[in-house]
């Protein structure tokens, strides 16, 4: 269609190592569409990348008002990116509503982009604004570039007869155009995508074309652009094939290639929610793998389905998020008690109750280790980037499996939609994941341990000679028959417990990035990696000798971290709730153990966590 | 175990080596005889035959019986068979529940499994009663009737549960009663031939807390008069002889006959696959009218776990291969050198 975009900016280049880049419009703006777009763009350019991904939980509040914002942060870099960067240099505001929201995160000199046209007396009014504050001075300390994107977009698209409402929603990819010339970024792969993504409306991709490149030549022929920027390939990558890919999309993969490794049948019992559906998306999309995916009732239903299945010899998941889990808790029980493999995963967010469902935190970490009735110890593990929701799901299941256990996958909602590059593994370089039901004709007992896991034989219905009944009631050791015995309970429920402490031997020792001993251990859990590894790099940087301990597995956690914990003079817990793996090890190891929290729906930024970790250092000097 | 050598199973085959322990006298103990009798004619592996229940007296099932079996937690056997014949669509799955475990806690399920035609036997034994926890009101317990938690009567109005089960458009609907023994297996096999969900009542006596609850229906002495027995393409008569029918009068309101005055061609013919005339049959009411016993419905239609299969098969055969390689890069890639 109409001729090729020439390959980059004929005006002045400036290079930039780094860059963090916000677009905030309505929810019905396709913003999330263009930051996941502008996302690829970079990737492809070699860019490292992360994003952060921030919308309503309404499907479209009140056109033009605050409630109504949604936005999509993305940090892009030619060095190594950990998080989606603290504060947005570049803001792209589709309306007032917008730049009111994100205005107040802007450092002075930073670039903003609005749509003049949006700033109409209706649009002010329903953002709170009382003037203009284009022109009253409210945004002197920015360097403002004034587009009058709707007009470009609609003068663009004149010839093509669309009614005008069509024409303005395709304004979205004039400020995606702009922002690709802005940047340098490569044009041909989005060309392509529009063509994919509107093959059922074709009329959609001429528009769309036209606009976006409308975009990219209003930048290349404007005199309000003096200057083009640059951000060159990222050199730390390791080589190999990459793709941008979401938590919840890595999750989603990680537990079909653990079925397949372990040949067994996937299935996933699961009720919508958010922000976890995208992973009962992805999987019933994946029929051709043999997976299935069963849209339950109720969260219930959805976790004793799960269970049904591994009784049956599947691989039995469910996924929700707190509430949902709430409601699963007594069938998890019930998986402990029938020592069933079981994958959970709650992909966290706001609580309690129904609480912020489209925004992030860590506050179930108690729920899944000890929300239960009874001594009903469970595996807990939690991914700590977007990527490694594709290892931890596959570690989940394998543990599962050999374990005979449920295992909780704690992701949350930063993880689950944000992205960044993934190093595309090939699948037969996988772990392998030994599955095998039990066939030995003779000595079979339901409870029958295994030496080293303690855990119990999988023997599946259709398989003669070993019927058998499971059930919640208490068990006898040996012959698996209902028991009311006093000492049988007691010894049942420390072999529980010291089944899931065997997995101990199956997990790598804690590591330590950053100084292995000294000043101070900063740990977290789960989605603050990126955000501690850039704190504790400052740190390190600066002369402080911190350190950085991740756990991935919280139950149980490495066998050797009560080591790790003697070598440091301070110890910090970061976590986005009030401080609760901070009372697992103040309880466990008896360490003085410092909490270090922000329960705001947000991820920790670099400058929250360096200020008061640097004040406790100063304090003890 | 091969198919042969299943057919040559007795009723002792699945007799687990578990002491029952329900009470003395207990409805439970005939049905269990029932299902015993009734498994070895299936021709079906003891190992491909599961028993999952939920939690109460009738839940205590599977440990009785010699096959696989699950006793699960309170209401939702339904949804963990759902998940076991839904990944194992070989297996013939049993569910065994009560009218609390199946009807209060666990009525979610019921109702989806019902709609979604999941290719399982269930077991629902009624009792009007709270047995397990002593004798507290259930959802079908009758409208003033005292137990341990409604010293002055029942003031929450009851449902029927065959008329539940029709509204959530289940496809095999039966009425039976634990102590006879004949229907009871006859509507066993019913069930067995029955492909996707075969929901069957079974009202049954519990000595200890709501003794008697059925006597009208069950006394001998007038059984005759107070049981409709349902045959399908026959007309709906009952008493001594056969000498009582139901048909509809002017009003389209039904009316108890005598076909000594009235000819048989105007009484009511049964048929199991007609909507209407079903849920008229769970709604005629006791003691003007005899309570129907037998199947009220049976329709085809597809099964929920039959479906789920075919749509992976007709995924795996466009499909040429378990890819991930070709998964993993299905998005926009790049390479780093």
């Amino acid at each position: 269609m109409a001729e090729a975009i020439p390959s980059g900016s004929s005006k002045p280049i400036e290079e930039k190592t780094t860059v963090v880049i916000r677009f905030a419009g309505d929810s019905g703006d396709g913003m999330q569409l263009t930051g996941t777009q502008f996302t690829n763009e970079s990737a492809i350019a070699g860019n490292d990348i992360a994003t952060l991904p921030d919308y309503p939980a309404e499907i479209r509040a009140p056109a033009g008002t605050l409630a109504g914002v949604s936005g999509f942060q993305l940090h892009f870099a030619s060095d190594r990116v950990f998080t989606p960067g603290d504060q947005p240099q570049v803001l792209v505001a589709m309306n007032p509503a917008a730049l009111k929201v994100n205005l107040g995160d802007l450092e002075d000199g930073s670039i903003l982009i609005v749509d003049t046209d949006a700033f109409t007396k209706s649009n002010l009014r329903k953002a709170g604004y009382e003037a203009n504050p284009l022109e009253d001075g409210s945004v002197d300390r920015l360097q403002v570039l004034q587009v009058p994107l709707t007009k470009l977009t609609t003068t663009a698209l004149a010839d093509l007869g669309l009614p005008n409402k069509a024409m303005v929603r395709c304004r979205n990819f004039f400020a995606l155009g702009l922002c690709s010339w802005l940047f340098n970024r490569p044009t041909e792969e989005t060309l392509a995508w529009i063509a994919k993504k509107f093959k059922k409306a074709p009329q959609l991709i001429e528009a769309n074309t036209l606009v976006f490149k409308a975009g990219w030549n209003y930048g290349e022929t404007t005199e309000a652009f003096t200057v083009s920027y640059e951000v060159k390939p990222a050199s730390s990558i390791e080589p190999g094939l990459y793709t941008s890919i979401t938590g919840n999309k890595a999750l989603a993969y990680g537990l079909m290639a653990a079925a397949a490794k372990a040949n067994k049948q996937l299935f996933l019992g699961s009720y919508p929610i958010t922000p976890a559906s995208d992973i009962l998306h992805e999987l019933a999309a994946h029929k051709e793998l043999g997976v299935i995916t069963f849209q339950a009732e109720d969260e219930i239903a959805g976790v004793c389905s799960a269970i049904g299945a591994s009784f049956g010899g599947a691989i039995g998941v469910t996924t929700s998020s707190g509430p949902g889990i709430a409601l699963k808790t007594e069938a998890v029980g019930l998986a402990v008690m029938v020592e069933l493999p079981l994958v959970i995963v709650n992909v966290q967010r706001g609580g309690p109750s129904t609480g912020l469902p489209t925004k992030t935190e860590q506050a179930d970490l108690l729920q899944a280790l000890y929300g239960r009735n009874g001594e009903s110890p469970v595996a807990v593990l939690a991914p700590c980037t977007p990527v490694d929701c594709f290892r931890a799901a596959f570690e989940a299941v394998a543990i599962a499996i050999r374990h005979m256990t449920p295992v909780y996958l704690m992701s949350d909602g930063y993880l689950a939609n944000g992205a960044e590059p993934w190093s595309i593994p090939k699948f037969d370089d996988l772990d392998d994941v030994p599955a095998k039901y039990w066939t030995q004709a003779v000595g079979f007992q339901p409870y029958l341990r295994n030496e080293d896991t303690l855990s119990r034989p999988w023997a599946v219905p259709g398989t003669p000679g070993f019927e058998h009944r499971v059930g919640g009631l208490e068990k006898d050791y040996d012959s698996g028959n209902i028991s009311y015995d006093p000492a049988n309970h007691e010894r049942m429920s420390r072999v529980r417990a010291s089944k899931i402490a065997a997995i101990a031997d199956d997990i790598p020792p804690a590591k330590v990035e950053g100084s292995e001993l000294g000043e101070v251990l900063v740990i977290g859990w789960g989605s603050t990696y990126g955000a501690i590894s850039e704190a504790v790099q400052t740190l390190n940087a600066e002369g402080v000798s911190a350190g950085h301990l991740h756990l991935r597995w919280i139950n149980p956690l490495p066998k050797d971290i009560d080591k790790v914990l003697k070598r440091f003079k301070h110890v910090i817990v970061v976590e986005m709730n009030l401080g609760q793996l901070v009372r697992v090890l103040r309880d466990r190891f008896l360490v003085d153990a410092v909490p270090l929290n922000k329960i705001q729906g947000q991820p920790f930024k670099i400058r929250e966590l360096l200020e008061p970790i640097r004040a406790i250092v100063e304090a003890s000097k | 175990m091969s198919p042969q050598a299943a057919q040559k199973l007795t009723r002792k085959d699945f007799v687990s080596d578990q002491d029952v322990r329900w009470c003395p006298g207990c409805g439970d103990y005939s049905i269990l005889a029932q299902v015993q009798k009734v498994m070895p004619e299936l021709g079906v592996p003891r190992e491909n035959i599961v028993v999952v229940s939920g939690i109460g007296c009738s839940s205590r099932f599977p440990y009785y019986m010699n096959t696989y079996g699950f006793h699960s937690i309170h209401g939702r056997a339904t949804a963990i068979a759902t998940g076991l014949k839904t990944a194992r669509p070989e297996l013939s799955v049993w569910i065994v529940t009560g009218d609390g475990d199946g009807l209060s806690i666990g009525g979610n399920h019921l109702i989806h499994i019902l709609r979604r035609n999941v290719d399982v036997n269930i077991l629902l034994f009624n009792n009007q009663i709270y047995g397990l926890t002593k004798g507290q009101y259930s959802p079908t317990s009758r409208l003033g009737q005292i137990t341990k938690s409604s010293p002055m009567g029942v003031v929450d109005n009851p449902f029927d549960a065959a008329s539940l089960a029709l509204g959530a458009e289940a496809t095999f609907v039966a009425r039976t009663v634990d102590v006879q023994a004949a229907h009871l297996q006859s509507v066993l096999r019913r069930a067995v031939q029955h492909k996707g969900t075969s929901f069957i009542e079974i009202l049954q006596n519990c000595v200890v807390f709501n003794d008697g609850a059925f006597g009208d229906v069950t006394d001998r002495s007038e059984a005759a008069d107070h049981q409709l027995l349902l045959e399908n393409g026959k007309p709906l008569v009952f008493g001594n002889e056969g000498k009582k029918g139901i048909r509809l009068n002017a009003n389209m309101e039904p009316e108890v006959v005598s076909l000594d005055d009235v000819p048989i061609e105007d009484v009511l013919v049964h048929d199991e696959s007609n909507d209407a005339l079903s849920y008229f049959l769970t709604r005629l009411e006791r003691p003007k009218f005899p309570l129907p016993l037998g199947v009220l419905r049976a329709v085809d239609r597809p099964t929920y776990e039959g479906q789920v299969h075919e749509q992976i098969r007709t995924a795996e055969s466009g499909n040429s291969g378990t890819d991930f390689d070709a998964l993993f890069a299905s998005g926009d890639t790049w390479v780093v050198d």
